[in-house]
């Protein structure tokens, strides 16, 4: 009988009665031959390859990781639940030790959402993956999380949310901003003040293919990796540096992410974008599974795989080793960064402007961030959508020091209920989330 | 009338079936060697003095494809295999004459790689030159596009004695499935074969022209002429017969539990609104995972005979039997003497029953009543458990559309059918099945289909 060598949970739900427009990449039909190829190899019947059944995420799950405005209800569709519910099903079955390793394929994706959420842009509404990482923290006291995005865009929502957590190691393998929606992601992008070095950028130039993503999975993401010592990894599995994706420029195979997963051995993979629905998914989708699964995938190729055809130029080997060897010094030096980030400041503050390209939303952002040696530091968000609403947020992190707790209480007290249309309150250290308004 | 005929590996059981419920049964022993003879012998039997003229129809079911299968004793067969990309299909191998050719076709049904009809050839060769004379063509996703396997076939042309396609025999996507089952036709046609013969010459001599049918293990039947097509959708019809047998007194609506509680097992079904739930994916024999479509049925190792020990201080109930209950004079203590010892259950010898339990009471440190009940309690709970256990299954099955998770409803069953029970109306309905089911399974009396002796007792 087959047997898998890992133990291994799939959460498979395609939606197949959602999408953002009917045109739109992201709909009903996108999983489906994934669906067909999966079905037809009888993977499922595996020994040691189990499927469940998402479970829903609950109000308080999203609220943990994001400020909804105007609330939840205008944010979350009924597929958004499910897709979270089925990365915290499949975190649940890993930690519960059901399992080995697990793999949500979920949609909708969500690594561009990041902690104020006024409308969906590149896709996403809500961070699938912090909804989970900080459920399992708060239910199996998970502390140290790295996350690997290998998703082609920078997964710019995941490193906000976690721009100012040391706890948090963030990855994020893309194609370079200058040339890919969101146009962020650069190795000077290292994290927030009190987290430098926390959040890792390895922007890839196109046309990038096995060897180089491979090279930067090697040479880079292990090392931090074996440094950073994370209790559980987590790979947002976005499918979409394939060759034949529509919408990027990258050379990557079925045969590549498999390797890739293979080397990341990641706790949980969750699915992210990858748009070429025929010609790749069907066969990334059970190459990761397989790999996951520690099983044989060697035969798992696109009919029109060609190494010789998507090899990269020397110029794009070279870009990538000096891209790589940048990382890792950045890496090593990331305590002096950190200081002098710091500096002597007691508050640091900076101004963002957020466009929401789904849903043609502008918002402006200014953050403060209270300086801390001993935690990620009190985090005030003052953020305004164009002709939409006016928000004051105040986040305490969760392992906040007593000087961060008192400050992010003070600033919810004392927020201005004639200035803003909601204040809230993310107590991460209570685990309490509150919000208030004026009265109408 | 109605003639049903069951073909068993040991034994031949025939019944007539009138309007007035049944006629006549009859069992003759089967000789494997000579099916003809056995069938005719059961039908000039069951037949005797009967106008063939009010015979309307047969309906048959056999183990003998079942009993091949699970016993390894199938012939050697040849199977042609074109994978494509994917899972090695060495993974999926058959047997010794198991051959991968060239040639793909991918989710779509469109052709990625094609055949090659020299290498197909040179396969049919060797295929011939071991003797081999039944083969199964297998290729993936051709229940989307079926042009290779036609395309083998066709190159196959009548060499061999019979040929089976992947996507004839079932249109549900799943590979390694469809090499199975395929390949599991291949394997009992002979016996289906002779088994077809049998009847059809039979029936012949005894000058019946009847329509006949076939049970299979989803709870329909087919023409038994399609059978020969179709040899391994035979296999264990049984389990699903019973179920079906219960269909005609479920509640036509809501969800039911049928639990048939027998000597050595308990088997359990789930009716909704009166159709028993299918099982997703097709039948498991042996080590065999096939595309069969079959009911959901799960079958325990707890019945009114089977082996009570003390382990440890603990009551263990099965999943073996050895006999017959004390009380009936066999060799070990069973909930069936629980049950007398507790005074639900009529007949038998409660002095023998006692005396069974003494020992493990003495080895609980109870007495003998309490020991019973704790037998009884135990047995009764284990099977309520799976019960329970096979409904969360059931609705733990994936959906994958947003309106089914939010809308999809779940399962529970608001009646729960005993067979074998006249239960009267016991708020303590767990004894009640079981007492009932036991005390028939004891004396023999299997209750006929006309005259339901037993019934379903509703119980919200």
């Amino acid at each position: 009988m087959l047997r898998a060598r890992n133990k291994t949970g799939l959460v498979f739900f395609p939606a197949f009665d959602w999408a953002i427009s009917p045109t739109h990449p992201e709909r009903e039909e996108r999983l489906l031959y994934t669906q067909d190829q999966v079905f037809e190899e009888g993977i499922l019947d595996i020994e040691g390859i189990i499927e469940y059944k998402p479970d829903l995420v609950t109000k308080k799950d999203v609220q943990r990781v994001h400020f909804c405005v105007p609330d939840l209800w205008a944010v979350m569709t009924e597929s958004h639940f499910i897709s979270a519910g089925g990365a915290k099903t499949i975190a649940m079955a890993v930690m519960e030790k059901q399992v080995d390793c697990g793999f949500a394929l979920v949609r909708p994706p969500g690594h561009h959402a990041g902690r104020v959420v006024h409308g969906a842009r590149g896709f996403c509404n809500v961070n699938i993956e912090a909804i989970m990482i900080e459920y399992i923290r708060k239910a199996f006291g998970v502390d140290r999380v790295a996350i690997v995005d290998t998703d082609c865009h920078h997964g710019d929502g995941t490193q906000d949310i976690y721009w100012h957590d040391p706890d948090t190691l963030f990855i994020s393998i893309h194609q370079d901003g200058r040339t890919l929606y969101p146009g962020t992601g650069f190795l000077s992008e290292m994290g927030g003040p009190n987290a430098v070095g926390a959040t890792v950028n390895i922007p890839l130039p196109p046309n990038t293919s096995e060897e180089g993503i491979l090279h930067v999975i090697r040479e880079a993401v292990l090392p931090i990796l074996e440094d950073f010592k994370p209790e559980i990894i987590v790979n947002s599995a976005g499918q979409d540096n394939h060759y034949s994706d529509p919408i990027t420029n990258m050379n990557f195979s079925a045969q590549g992410y498999a390797e890739l997963t293979s080397l990341l051995r990641p706790h949980i993979a969750v699915l992210e974008g990858g748009y070429a629905i025929e010609g790749a998914l069907p066969y990334v989708n059970a190459g990761i599974i397989l790999a996951m699964a520690g099983m044989d995938y060697s035969h798992l190729k696109e009919p029109d795989y060609n190494p010789e055809r998507i090899r990269q130029s020397p110029e794009v080997t070279r870009w990538v080793k000096r891209s790589c060897e940048k990382v890792l010094e950045n890496w090593y030096q990331r305590r002096q960064l950190g200081e002098l980030a710091r500096g002597d400041a007691r508050l640091i503050q900076r101004d963002r402007k957020i466009y929401y390209d789904t849903d043609n939303i502008y918002e402006r952002q200014h953050e403060t961030l209270r300086v801390c040696e001993d935690c990620g530091g009190a985090l005030l968000i003052d953020s305004a959508a164009q002709d939409r609403k006016h928000i004051l947020a105040v986040h305490i992190p969760r392992k906040a020091c007593q000087h961060c707790h008192d400050q992010g209480l003070a600033w919810y007290e004392e927020a201005d209920l004639e200035v803003y249309d909601k204040v809230y309150l993310q107590d991460r250290a209570a685990d309490v989330m509150k919000e208030k308004a004026r009265s109408a | 009338m109605i003639i049903g005929l069951d073909v068993g590996g040991t034994h031949t059981d025939v019944v007539l079936l009138g309007k007035e419920g049944l006629v006549r049964q009859i069992k003759v022993s089967t000789n494997p060697s000579d099916l003809f003879a056995t069938v005719l012998n059961g039908l000039e039997k069951i037949t005797e003095d009967v106008d063939p003229g009010r015979i309307q129809r047969a309906v048959l079911s056999t183990t003998l494809a079942t009993n091949r299968i699970v016993q390894q004793r199938m012939p050697e067969v040849g199977m042609i295999i074109s994978a494509g990309p994917g899972m090695d299909p060495e993974l999926f191998r058959t047997g010794p004459h198991y051959h991968v050719v060239k040639g793909g076709i991918d989710h779509r049904g469109r052709e990625i790689a094609a055949i090659d009809a020299d290498e197909i050839h040179k396969v049919v060769d060797v295929l011939e030159k071991k003797g081999i004379r039944y083969v199964g063509v297998v290729s993936k996703f051709s229940v989307r596009n079926p042009a290779h396997e036609l395309a083998i076939a066709e190159i196959l042309g009548k060499r061999f004695e019979k040929v089976f396609l992947g996507h004839r025999i079932s249109g549900a996507l799943n590979f390694p499935r469809r090499i199975a089952t395929t390949f599991l036709n291949a394997s009992v046609y002979p016996i289906h074969k002779d088994f077809f013969e049998a009847v059809v010459k039979s029936l012949a001599q005894k000058g019946l022209k009847l329509p006949i049918r076939i049970l299979k293990p989803d709870g329909g039947n087919m023409r038994f002429a399609s059978s020969i097509d179709y040899p391994a959708q035979t296999v264990l019809s049984g389990p699903a017969a019973s179920v079906m047998g219960s269909v005609a007194f479920a509640p036509q609506s809501d969800t039911c539990m049928v639990m048939d509680i027998g000597g050595t097992t308990t088997d359990m079904a789930m009716l909704v609104n009166g159709v028993p739930v299918l099982d997703p994916a097709g039948i498991k024999i042996g080590e065999h995972k096939t595309l069969i479509r079959s009911l959901d049925t799960i079958s325990i190792g707890i019945g009114g005979d089977s082996v009570v020990r003390v382990v440890d201080g603990k009551i263990h109930i099965g999943p073996d039997r050895m006999g017959v209950a004390m009380a009936y004079g066999g060799p070990v203590p069973t909930p069936t003497d629980a049950i007398f010892i507790l005074g639900i259950g009529e007949g038998g010898d409660l002095e023998k029953a006692r005396a069974g339990m003494k020992a493990l009471a003495d080895e609980l440190q109870v007495d003998v009543q309490t020991a019973a009940q704790q037998v009884f309690d135990q047995a009764c709970q284990t099977i309520l458990n799976e019960a329970g256990a096979m409904v969360e299954r059931i609705n733990a099955k994936p959906v994958y559309t947003v309106h089914e998770l939010w809308e999809g409803s779940r399962l529970q069953p608001r009646h729960y059918m005993v067979l074998g029970g006249p239960a009267p109306g016991s708020p303590r309905v767990s004894r009640v099945w079981a007492t009932a089911r036991w005390k028939w399974c004891r004396a023999g009396r299997w209750p006929t289909p006309s005259v339901p002796a037993w019934r379903g007792q509703r119980v919200r």
